[in-house]
């Protein structure tokens, strides 16, 4: 029978919005400040509040593997930090059975001036092993990073590979029962997120009760039997990972995958054109919120020329999750060489498969023309930012370009391209 | 063969052995509430995390041996200059009395706890500062921080101290069994760097231009304790009084006594400046604990 390991009960942290931007960073501007108040005594405004978690509960039992999702603020890394104990809830509770362990703190307290293994029993101590188990468990810890040869040398020589060896190698012999990952895959480079995710599933498998934060969702929805969606720091959703995924990612960002305005005369565009609706499409026409990377998908723009004074084109600008402008790119058809007849027309910018990156991307449709003779401009006769938005996911059967990584490559695009490799 | 994205990684490098594959459901429980209004210090957890706070007091001491070119030498330096300048300027120019002893003896007594004091305190106001990602990445009581910055000095005290011994040696001036007492009047020094510095530790988590700071107060505080000069030098009884509220004032006069055979501090100076080190740490402690649980916040 499965015990309850983490029982959290209404847990709440609020911020005084002042706490987050540390308001005065020296003393003297501190009290400067104060004196200025109590001169003038001006009221001091009311601090603003924000509930980072409000009212969060729920149950983990032993060996399941719960992931954590939501937008960036949802309350997700405030969860992690007061079941790591880092900070103290405003109000509730958690309990906690078992013994801790978060690769949030890999690396944690080295120090460039002490050698591999005096970093060994300071990083241990840290991340709380006794001595008795450091020394017990020394040589392992030392082979498995695969720097034995440099143990007695400062880690301040280490190349950044070598440094985060030594530092995983002495967090993943930290036997915790309950593991904490917080973005992980954010942060090291492949090999480490590729190591992070082993050592995950390793312990999951040992009956080891994992929390997973991420915004990786097809890593998570694989890694996780169970996920909560958090928004604005409340649960509003516990279930099946890849149901809870599924939702999380049709609502997140707000834009959908079709956007229209019936009323002409208030749609995006002016006296020259009107965008009357956008769509994002898969190769059968079909509205797609989320595309497999190996697929083209079609951004469909329908809109209405009302003159014929200027040469018109269709245009789209796509942006990437992090506001990066991915590419813009204009339809070169020969029906917009000259002047437009005025009418109702269909667009359709085909994205190839195997050309973005995975994640979100925000579409904003436009129907431009090129400015005067020398001016060198483009002129937006009619744009709708964000108009639509999708996701594109790579299933992760290793024939992307990534090829077997399991990560995430950075980067706005991320094309399949053709490699000529040869043995000399 | 655990499988990640649709690849496969070989078990060589990832696994790692378990002692037990089906864990028992361990005791250790641990129960996580807001922060109480009335801050007390868990001796037990202290007691919990002792082998932590040892580890930080080696981290600092290994850190600071080897980052420092002269290393050791330094520790020593630093006091005996500080004795040669005051023996110049106020032994032979300003005639300050010296209780009959040698000015170079009689300052360098004064100097090794007053430069235990200011450097523990310097350590302990920086020591959370200086650790901010540990404190924002790992639980712990945060006051091992500054019981470890307080070690530190301690070692370079007894390096220190080494040459007091050749001083007296060269003077001829031999010592008792007074001598045994030295450690207790070092211990109140520590106590109050201690109190002291967990006020600026706090003070400086969230305003950084606490280290500017520090440097001044020292100095101030260097001329109210009697360093340079005896207590008995001031004239009038209550003015010795005011100064034994600086528990300096009878850490000094009571370690100068306990190894050179100074006149002694009166009881009730002893007892002012006992208490008023009980009133640093007992304030230090309650406005730490206060502001502990916002820390990893505030950073």
């Amino acid at each position: 029978m499965a015990a309850t390991v983490i029982e959290v009960e209404g847990l709440s942290k609020r911020y005084r919005l002042g706490q987050l931007q540390a308001g005065y960073d020296t003393l003297r501007d501190a009290i400067a400040h104060g004196a200025n108040r109590l001169l003038s005594r001006e009221h001091r405004p009311p601090a603003e509040e924000i509930w980072a978690l409000d009212d969060v509960s729920f149950t983990v039992e032993q060996g399941e593997v719960l992931g954590v999702i939501g937008p960036n603020g949802a309350g997700k890394s405030t969860l992690l930090k007061i079941l790591t104990r880092i900070t103290t809830p405003t109000r509730g509770s958690a309990v906690i059975r078992g013994r801790v362990g978060s690769l949030l703190e890999v690396g944690t307290g080295f120090h460039g001036e002490l050698t591999g293994r005096e970093n060994i029993y300071l990083n241990g101590a840290i991340l709380g092993m006794t001595r008795r188990e450091i020394n017990g468990k020394l040589s392992d810890i030392i082979e498995f990073s695969g720097v034995e040869r440099f143990i007695d040398t400062p880690v301040k020589r280490y190349s950044s590979g070598m440094y985060v060896r030594l530092a995983f190698s002495v967090a993943a012999h930290l036997e915790p029962e309950i593991l904490l990952v917080d973005e992980v895959l954010a942060v090291g480079d492949a090999e480490f997120q590729r190591r992070c995710l082993g050592r995950m599933e390793e312990l999951s498998s040992h009956g080891r009760t994992v929390l997973f934060v991420s915004h990786q969702m097809q890593v998570l929805a694989r890694l996780c039997d169970r996920a909560i969606l958090l928004r604005e720091g409340r649960i509003v959703q516990d279930g099946p990972s890849e149901q809870v995924v599924a939702h999380y990612l049709q609502a997140e960002g707000g834009a959908g995958s079709q956007r229209s305005w019936p009323d002409l005369a208030s749609a995006p565009g002016g006296k020259r054109v009107r965008i009357r609706e956008v769509r994002v499409i898969d190769e059968h026409g079909h509205l797609a919120d989320s595309v497999d990377i190996r697929r083209p998908v079609g951004i469909e723009i329908s809109f209405t020329v009302l003159r014929d004074d200027v040469p018109v084109f269709p245009k789209i600008k796509l942006v990437d999750r992090e506001g990066n402008n991915a590419f813009n790119t204009v339809d070169t058809s020969p029906l917009w060489n000259g002047r437009p007849v005025p009418g109702d027309y269909v667009a359709t910018a085909w994205i190839p498969g195997n050309l973005l990156n995975e994640g979100f991307y925000t579409v904003e449709p436009g129907i431009s023309s090129v400015g005067a003779l020398g001016t060198n401009k483009l002129v937006h006769q009619a744009r709708a930012p964000e108009a639509v938005a999708f996701h594109v996911y790579d299933p992760g059967e290793g024939d992307t370009s990534k090829g077997r990584f399991a990560g995430q490559f950075r980067g706005a695009v991320r094309p399949l391209l053709e490699w000529t490799s040869e043995r000399r | 063969m655990s499988t990640i994205g649709g690849t496969t990684i070989e078990e060589r490098e990832d696994a790692l052995a378990f002692e037990d594959d089906v864990p028992e459901l361990s005791s250790r429980v641990t129960v996580i509430r807001p922060a109480s209004r009335l801050p007390h210090l868990d001796f037990r957890e202290l007691w919990q995390y002792r082998e932590l706070a040892a580890t930080f007091a080696w981290r600092d001491l290994k850190v600071r041996y080897k980052q420092s070119l002269i290393g050791a030498a330094w520790a020593i330096i630093q006091p005996v200059m500080t004795m040669v300048v005051f023996t110049f300027i106020f032994g032979t120019f300003a005639h300050v009395p010296s209780q009959g002893l040698p000015y170079p003896v009689f300052s360098y007594s004064g100097i090794l706890p007053w430069i235990y004091f200011s450097s523990a305190l310097g350590a302990a106001s920086g020591s959370l500062a200086m650790n901010s990602t540990l404190v924002t990445k790992i639980y712990f009581p945060r006051v091992l921080l500054p019981i470890a910055a307080i070690t530190v000095p301690a070692v370079d005290f007894l390096l220190a101290s080494t040459v007091l011994g050749g001083l007296m040696g060269w003077y001829s001036l031999s010592t008792g069994v007074h001598a045994l007492l030295a450690p207790l009047f070092m211990i109140l020094a520590a106590a109050s760097a201690l109190g002291v510095g967990l006020v600026f530790a706090v003070i400086n988590v969230r305003y950084r231009d606490v280290p500017y700071a520090i440097p001044f107060i020292i100095q101030i505080w260097l001329f109210l304790s009697p360093v340079i000069y005896p207590i008995k030098a001031l004239h009038h009884s209550w003015e010795r009084l005011i100064l034994s509220l600086n528990p300096m004032s009878g850490v000094i006069t009571g370690f100068r006594w306990s190894l050179l055979g100074t006149s002694p501090p009166t009881p009730l100076q002893l007892l002012l400046s006992i208490v008023a080190a009980g009133v640093f740490l007992t304030v230090g402690l309650a406005v730490f604990r206060r502001a502990e649980p916002r820390f990893a916040d505030t950073i």
